[in-house]
């Protein structure tokens, strides 16, 4: 399934019941270096536009919220000791956590690849 | 000003402020020269107790300092320059806070301290607010032998958020480990304990830090850096978080401060300290330098969400604590609290050698210890003051129960002559 946006630079890819989140690569590009991940607890459930998890970089301290509801069940270990992987592939490898749970209708509040393209020529 | 704010009259302006507040008058006396001023102060100081011999502690000890430590931290270069505004530009501080975090981890036995907090209380709210955004949880179970001054803060601190304190009562002078194992449940943050208690006992939390870890809980203790020339630090019994106050490393009583309090932790909570850290780091030439570091933690980038907000740290009395350890060095350490032990030993067993007077502790003690009188504690204690001796700290007003126990206090700098003086003074007054 395809990548949809928020305006806070978070993405969702749905694969059945599980949503993977992660930040754009507008995002990571914007941030510079990262320092370091703070990565959500297993198990927290989270509505739509909830605080999710933190990310500091040499320049900012961020807060990532959750693109879509639902609860932790996998976080990506590897931004532990690699956070630099989010600069690397930050809508691949880079990704941060997996949700469970959620309601995909309210996927229709965010937007697709073409969509967001469109919205950060606006920035 | 009155123009500027439109207010028709001064009593206008203050009118904001309930009358109960406001001073009814400013009964001040007239300018004096700088001469006069100083006679007044000497006459004051004079009348302030400095030949009162003191066997009290409770968490703020009478211990030598050595004179270099008033000499290297009344330099110019530190005392002036004491906290860094413009943080790069200051090495010498920073590479001093960069040893203090390093001396502070060395004696609790742990791996990352922050640059000092504001004292002993506010280090142990601190621990336990640290505890709470680690869990997630919102409860903490904290040993009622934990000093009642410091527990107050911890119940001040954590009044407004919506986090319980479960207090668990001591077993006579020692932790009831039974009952604070059995107090940990699924949404328990931490236990914070006190090793010596505010008893004077010495105590074993290993087992304690095991079945907190097992239940997901963290072990807080709060510690007395002098007594770990002796006693097993925090780090050796499994802790998750030391505090503590710092007085005692190099910093005089004075009437109640400036003092300082060290908070540290294990390394993968350094995200969660509050307050500054100074780190180590490389030029572009490759020369060492010292920087604050993971300042994302820290008020001025996360605001309302920083590990701290009400955190304030205490460079210049972390400084002299700093001095103080290295000159004394790890051995100079050993033997300090060696003297204090064999010290209050001496008096332990002189004073429990009085009619009617007894050691409340069950186990082994460092320089404090509680004896349980005839009468009641507190008045023994203002009878002896007027003979020059403070002999202890009453325990009636903190612990209902214990107004015949006091806690008595033997430093390193009590003579074998003053400890005599104070059993010869106790027996005479417990007789009449």
């Amino acid at each position: 399934m395809a990548k949809f946006f928020t305006k806070e630079h978070e993405w969702v890819e749905i694969e059945g019941d599980q949503a993977t989140i992660g930040i754009s690569g507008h995002a990571a590009h914007e941030l510079g270096d990262i320092t370091f991940v703070e990565l959500p607890q297993m198990g927290k459930s989270v509505k739509q536009f909830d605080t999710l998890a933190g990310i500091e970089s040499v320049k900012a301290a961020s807060d990532i919220y959750a693109p879509i509801s639902g609860r932790v069940v996998q976080v990506n270990d590897k931004l532990e000791d690699a956070p630099e992987l989010v600069n690397e592939s930050a809508e691949a490898d880079g990704w941060i956590c997996k949700l469970e749970g959620g309601d995909p209708a309210e996927l229709g509040s965010l937007m697709d690849a073409a969509a967001y393209a469109e919205y950060l020529k606006g920035l | 000003m009155l123009a500027v704010t439109g207010a028709g009259s001064v009593e206008e302006l203050f009118a904001q402020i309930p009358d109960e507040l406001r001073a009814k008058s400013f009964d001040l006396p007239a300018g004096m020269s700088e001469f006069e001023l100083m006679g007044i102060m000497k006459e004051k100081a004079a009348a302030g107790g400095a030949d009162i011999t003191p066997f009290i502690g409770g968490g703020l000890y009478d211990h030598i300092i050595p004179a270099a430590v008033d000499h290297l931290a009344g330099r110019a270069e530190f005392y002036t320059a004491y906290t860094p505004y413009q943080p790069e530009c200051s090495q010498g501080t920073l590479q001093a806070l960069y040893e203090y975090q390093t001396a502070i981890c060395r004696l609790t036995g742990m791996e990352a301290s922050n640059a000092s907090l504001y004292d002993g209380g506010t280090a142990v709210a601190e621990g336990a607010l640290m505890s709470l955004r680690i869990t997630g949880r919102t409860r903490v179970v904290l040993d009622a032998s934990v000093n009642p001054l410091h527990r107050e803060i911890v119940r001040g601190y954590l009044a407004s958020l919506s986090a319980e304190v479960s207090q668990v009562a001591p077993d006579g002078c020692g932790s009831d480990l039974a009952r604070l194992i059995g107090s940990i449940d699924g949404n328990t943050a931490a236990v914070i304990v006190q090793n010596p208690n505010f008893f004077g006992s010495v105590e074993d939390f290993s087992l304690l830090a095991a079945k907190a870890h097992e239940l997901g809980a963290l072990l807080i203790v709060s510690c007395y850096p002098i007594a770990l020339g002796l006693v097993a630090s925090p780090g050796e019994m499994g802790a998750d978080i030391a505090v503590g106050d710092g007085q005692s490393l190099g910093n005089p009583l004075s009437f109640g401060g400036p003092y300082f309090g060290f908070i540290a932790a294990r390394k993968r909570f350094i995200r969660n300290l509050p307050g500054r850290i100074v780190g180590e780091t490389a030029d572009k030439q490759g020369r060492r330098g010292y920087v604050l570091t993971l300042q994302a933690r820290e008020q001025h980038i996360k605001r309302h969400k920083a590990t701290s907000n009400i955190c304030s740290n205490q460079s210049l009395c972390a400084l002299r604590g700093l001095i103080f350890s290295a000159a004394l060095g790890k051995k100079g350490f050993h033997e300090l609290a060696l003297l204090n032990y064999d010290k209050a030993q001496y008096a332990r067993s002189v004073l429990s050698g009085i009619e009617g007077v007894s050691v409340l502790n069950a186990g082994a003690t460092f320089n404090e210890f509680t004896l349980s009188l005839p009468r009641e504690g507190a008045l023994v204690v203002e009878k002896l003051l007027g003979s020059g001796v403070a002999a202890g700290v009453p325990l009636g007003e903190y612990y209902p129960g214990m107004e015949h126990a006091i806690v008595v206090t033997v430093t390193e700098k009590r003579s074998k002559a003053a400890i005599d003086r104070l059993a010869a003074l106790l027996e005479e007054a417990l007789c009449s």
